[in-house]
């Protein structure tokens, strides 16, 4: 399987008032061709950040760094501004998390479709217009060609949605970032959101990185998860192994949190995760959950925590504890 | 967009009535107007006989109608110091004050809204800084303060414009931008608030997701959002610059309405004065007509329902 997208210890530094912000820290992940990577966390945890900085658009004040960062085996960490905007849009493109307000009021749908094609892609408006209808009827909006002559503010959320999907897919990208596309929805559309991504990246054979905070979604698409937490990805590996056996304190406390059908008895607690992620601001040493882990040691404080292997390949995890522990404390959390 | 156009038309008409009807009790403004007319030296049964010649005997309500039916066959009455009728004076002064306005407006648009954009861009920077105290100096200075130095160093030391009259284009430049310069920090300010506002939503982000080029997605995806507010204000600011002309066409002797008031407040001429009021207010109600139908074009949420 060939890498659309490495990233390797990207890190993102916002100078603030108080001090120097450290909201992503030294995140590395791999999207391949085909893929769905699942980034997921609670609010704030640099997840939004994360996909802001692959994009390149993250604001003025925020600075990017990264060892590596490559889209297709090509370099984007020294790329010019010019050449990040030929390939934003055309080899990969980003759906936003607010459908309502992501589009121009102030232009057709039809509009604001054909120039995604016509910035990158040697092509007649006609040409444009035939391809926007393609994919609007693919993401399910019936009457695609009137469609063209309205205005956002005739459209629905959901059908903003699909509009925005739309526009990502215009130039075929190979990678496509949807940033908590169905968080603004109604429940009702947000799976029927989530399938069309997920039937599109299919395919379209497309490397996506879906980012969201709902476990749920995870479970039904996701091939690959990165479990972020204030900053840094604390667990990563294929979605299997993330569900059967979660190796972090923090991954194994999220997925308390969630209803299992046929297990969850009714009336019973389901779990939380006592305390706040922690300031990001100025240097961090220790562990970032272990003001809120059951598990901490005195060494949590003190010790730099970098990733190790779990028992199966390809699973990682942030934690000090060992793989044989953390799986133990996976089985009696499952058993109580 | 024909809904909307017709409501605003109608409140255009309503406008223009009830300044009508003020424009018409101009006429009693000063007292009886039959006294008025008569002079000093008239006796009793003189007054009567004008009363009753010119109509003020007749219920007021009767003698709005006559008048306003005549101001609407461009009868605007007759003025007893030029012993000439009103429109005709009135009209024939006119374009060069419109001229003189829009000269103005230019100017002051191509001043302020590029500066804006810049200033936006840019904010809290040198070139914002500077934007801001132009805004700052323009709003402070009085625009016959401003006019005057412009005539001492442009027209006297370095002599390189007219200063009076109005025999070539060049005799409008000063006026102008005194005129324009009162209107650039407004309407600066609200380009800049406008643009700074416009490019931190989400569709602007959408934009440089799609890779659009730096320059469409600000003239392109913001500056037509931001510019809607700017419309508005601008017809406003019009209109307080037609007003100000009295002053800017009184410093340099330019014959328009504006001198044309002057000169008829100083003469009590309440024909002609009525005249002005009328005729300023109306191109007044016109240009925000025309600014509403100007937004609803710009921004499809007034147009299409």
């Amino acid at each position: 399987m060939s890498a659309v997208l490495e990233v390797e210890e990207l890190s993102v530094d916002i100078p603030v008032s108080a001090g120097l912000l450290h909201p992503v820290q030294g995140v590395s992940f791999t999207v391949n061709r085909g893929e769905t990577v699942c980034i997921v966390g609670e609010s704030g945890c640099g997840k939004s950040l994360t996909a802001l900085a692959i994009m390149d658009l993250l604001p003025s004040s925020a600075r990017r760094l990264a060892m590596r960062l490559l889209l297709d085996g090509e370099d984007m960490l020294n790329a010019s501004e010019r050449r990040m905007s030929d390939i934003r849009g055309s080899k990969m493109a980003m759906i936003f998390q607010e459908p309502m307000t992501s589009l121009n009021p102030a232009y057709t749908i039809g509009n604001q479709l054909a120039e995604a094609l016509t910035r990158h892609r040697r092509v007649s408006r006609e040409q444009a217009r035939e391809r926007a209808v393609f994919l609007l009827e693919k993401v399910g909006i019936t009457a695609a060609a009137s469609r063209l002559r309205q205005y956002p503010h005739q459209l629905s959320g959901g059908l903003r949605q699909r509009v925005m999907i739309a526009m990502a897919l215009m130039c075929g990208p190979d990678l496509i970032i949807a940033d908590e596309p169905t968080t603004a929805l109604d429940v009702t559309i947000q799976a029927q959101i989530l399938l069309l991504l997920a039937s599109l990246q299919k395919e379209f054979q497309m490397g996506m990185i879906l980012i969201t905070h709902d476990l749920g979604v995870v479970a039904r698409v996701a091939d690959r998860v990165a479990v972020m937490y204030a900053g840094q990805v604390i667990e990563a590996g294929d979605a299997r192994q993330i569900f059967q056996q979660p190796m972090h304190p923090y991954t194994q406390g999220l997925l308390d949190c969630i209803p299992v059908p046929g297990k969850t008895q009714r009336g019973a607690h389901l779990g939380a995760i006592p305390g706040i992620v922690p300031t990001l601001i100025g240097d961090f040493i220790g562990c970032r959950f272990r003001e809120r882990c059951n598990y901490a040691m005195v060494d949590c404080v003190s010790e730099e925590v970098s990733s190790r292997d779990a028992v199966q390949s390809g699973h990682t995890y942030r934690c000090l504890l060992g793989a044989q522990q953390c799986a133990d404390n996976a089985k009696r959390k499952a058993s109580a | 967009m024909f809904v909307y156009a017709l409501k605003r038309l109608g409140v255009a008409v309503l406008v223009a009535i009830t300044v009508s009807m003020v424009t018409f009790s101009l006429l009693y403004l000063s007292g009886d107007p039959a006294m008025a007319l008569a002079g000093e030296s008239a006796t009793q049964q003189d007054i009567e006989n004008i009363r009753r010649v010119y109509g003020f005997d007749r219920p007021i309500i009767l003698q709005y109608l006559s008048w306003a039916w005549g101001a609407l066959h461009g009868h605007l009455g007759y003025s007893n110091y030029l012993r000439t009728d009103v429109a005709a004076v009135v009209f024939e002064r006119l374009p060069t004050t419109m001229t003189l306005g829009a000269a103005a407006i230019s100017f002051a648009l191509i001043l302020s809204i590029p500066l804006g954009v810049l200033a936006a861009m840019r904010p809290n920077t040198v070139v914002d800084r500077f934007a801001l105290t132009l805004a700052v100096v323009g709003q402070a200075l009085p625009s016959f303060w401003f006019a005057l130095i412009l005539i001492f160093w442009l027209g006297i030391e370095w002599r390189l414009l007219p200063i009076t009259g109005t025999e070539s284009w060049k005799n409008f430049i000063m006026p102008a931008i005194a005129l324009g310069y009162y209107v650039t920090p407004g309407v600066m300010r609200l380009t800049r608030a406008g643009m700074l506002e416009v490019l931190s939503s989400d569709y602007i982000r959408t934009a440089r997701a799609k890779g659009l080029r730096s320059g469409t997605v600000l003239f392109k995806h913001a500056l037509r959002n931001a510019i809607i507010p700017v419309v508005a204000l601008t017809a406003v600011q019009f209109g307080f610059m037609l007003g100000g002309s009295i002053v800017i066409e009184t410093i340099f002797a330019i014959n328009g309405l504006g001198y044309l008031a002057w000169e008829s407040i100083q003469r009590a001429d309440m024909p002609v004065m009525q005249a002005i009021v009328l005729v300023l207010a109306c191109i007044y109600i016109v240009l925000t007509f025309l600014a509403d139908m100007l937004n609803a074009f710009l921004d499809p949420r007034i147009r299409v329902a």
